[in-house]
């Protein structure tokens, strides 16, 4: 499901200092660690895993600053 | 003396006001500020009889109420007297607009901001931190609670007329096991607190400014904690606001290169009535650049404007956002050093003396100064990650 696969792109390129898969939904990913350029490499992940693009209007701290608020993105996006 | 802007025409008297402080008070002493490097203090007791500590505390907690584009009328005035002057209005202006705008759930800060109309406060800030540098989103040390008590130390390399504040808002980590990100504002009283001088402020320009470090350690009740997340404050209120007065400020001091300039372009014309002088041409030149620096501001600050009426969160902090109010850092503190070095080309030798009446040696070293505080590089770096992301960036 898509928020696992969240996890695992976190894992891979937010170099967080705690295990992305025990964090909670709404743990804030700058606090845990996220930098500007981690936030870069997340993205380009994201949109290249589910195939989609970020409007400007998402690009913001918010959109990255949790799994949850991550997750609301990626399904809006995917909606046909 | 002016309490209550209400109209624009209180806001032009106010205005009228400042000027006359400059003509009379702020450019007489700047002389001595800029070659002794002390704090202006004359100025800024001028500042608090007219209560301009407070001009942008609404006028329900009793200040004057002014808009931030006011607020930035008032540095661009003030940078064309001394940019000392001016840069520790506007960073005293900056901290209040924090408090103004993030603390309206906290008794504390209200009664704080009514306390600082009153007693007009100085307020300063401690944000870089040894061994951390600029980074403002990243800090070492961290705030210690013990019951309703807090204490907190920091290595801060520069703190602005630190000396000579009355309050520091400084920014820690929330405790001792957060991430260095993970951070809080406190305002801390200097009275409760000690300031071991660590450097000193021996610079090229922006001497009055007195940007010295200190090792500061302080304690207090934990009502002096920011409520809001810092990253909130950056991102809502510092970051836009410390461009927005910074390039009024700079936009100040290069109007005034400029007219300088154009004095001596004026009595060059006056002696030779039948050849226009070639400075004349470089005039125009600079003055296309000045033209672009206001521009930048002036669509910046309604841009700003328009966010805070709407109280639009989410645009604040949106990257696009953010990397357009870095173009303007960007773009007014290198038009800058043009625009003040080229009026140096056309006054001449003149300007070049130290002791000439149209002396442009402070001016030339204090615009310097703005694209290293808080380094262009620095800023540059952080636009290039962003570019990578947004789209059309509108």
């Amino acid at each position: 499901m898509v928020a696992n696969i969240i996890r695992d792109i976190l894992t891979k390129h937010a170099r967080l200092q705690e295990d992305a898969n025990t964090l909670a939904l709404d743990d804030d990913l700058y606090d845990k660690g996220l930098t500007s350029l981690s936030t870069v490499n997340l993205m380009l992940a994201i949109e290249d895993e589910f195939d989609i693009e970020f409007p400007d209007t998402k690009l913001n701290r918010k959109t990255f600053s949790s799994i949850e608020s991550l997750l609301e993105t990626v399904t809006e996006l995917l909606k046909p | 003396m002016i309490t209550n802007i209400g109209s624009e025409q209180e806001f032009n008297a106010l205005i009228e006001h400042v000027q006359q402080l400059g003509r009379d008070l702020i450019r007489p002493t700047s002389l001595e500020v800029d070659r002794d490097a002390r704090f202006p203090i004359e100025s800024f007791d001028a500042f608090k009889d007219c209560k301009l500590l407070s001009v942008y505390i609404p006028k329900e907690l009793g200040g004057m109420g002014l808009s931030i584009t006011q607020v930035c009328k008032l540095c661009e005035i003030l940078g064309g007297y001394c940019a000392s002057t001016a840069m520790i209005f506007a960073m005293h202006q900056i901290q209040v607009a924090c408090i103004v705008h993030h603390s309206k759930n906290s008794d504390y800060f209200q009664q704080f901001l009514r306390d600082l109309v009153q007693k007009q406060y100085l307020l300063a800030s401690a944000t870089t931190e040894l061994g951390v540098g600029g980074d403002l989103r990243s800090s070492q040390c961290a705030v210690e609670i013990n019951n309703d008590q807090f204490t907190l130390a920091k290595q801060a390399p520069v703190i602005s007329y630190g000396a000579q504040a009355d309050f520091i808002l400084v920014t820690c980590r929330k405790n001792a096991d957060a991430m260095p990100s993970d951070q809080l504002q406190v305002l801390v009283d200097r009275r409760a607190a000690k300031l071991d001088p660590i450097s000193t402020w021996d610079t090229l320009g922006f001497r009055g400014t007195c940007s010295s470090g200190f090792h500061l350690q302080s304690s207090g009740h934990i009502q002096q904690i920011q409520p809001a997340p810092f990253a909130e404050i950056l991102a809502r209120t510092m970051h836009p606001v410390s461009h927005l007065v910074w390039s009024s400020l700079w936009l100040g001091l290069a109007q005034d290169a400029v007219a300088i300039a154009r004095s001596t372009v004026r009595s060059a014309a006056r002696k030779n009535p039948n050849t226009p002088p070639i400075s004349a041409l470089r005039l125009t030149e600079v003055d296309e650049k000045l033209y672009n620096m206001r521009a930048n501001l002036k669509m910046t600050l309604a841009d700003y404007e328009e966010k805070l009426a709407k109280d639009d969160k989410d645009g604040f902090e949106q990257f696009s956002y953010a990397l357009g109010v870095n173009n303007l850092k960007l773009c007014s503190s290198e038009k800058l050093v043009e625009i003040v070095s080229e009026s140096m080309m056309i006054v001449g030798i003149m300007g070049y003396k130290n002791d000439s009446p149209v002396s442009l040696g402070r001016h030339l070293r204090d615009a310097y100064g703005a694209a290293l505080m808080v380094n262009n590089d620095r800023i540059r770096n952080h636009n290039s990650t962003m570019q990578i992301m947004i789209r059309d960036g509108r």
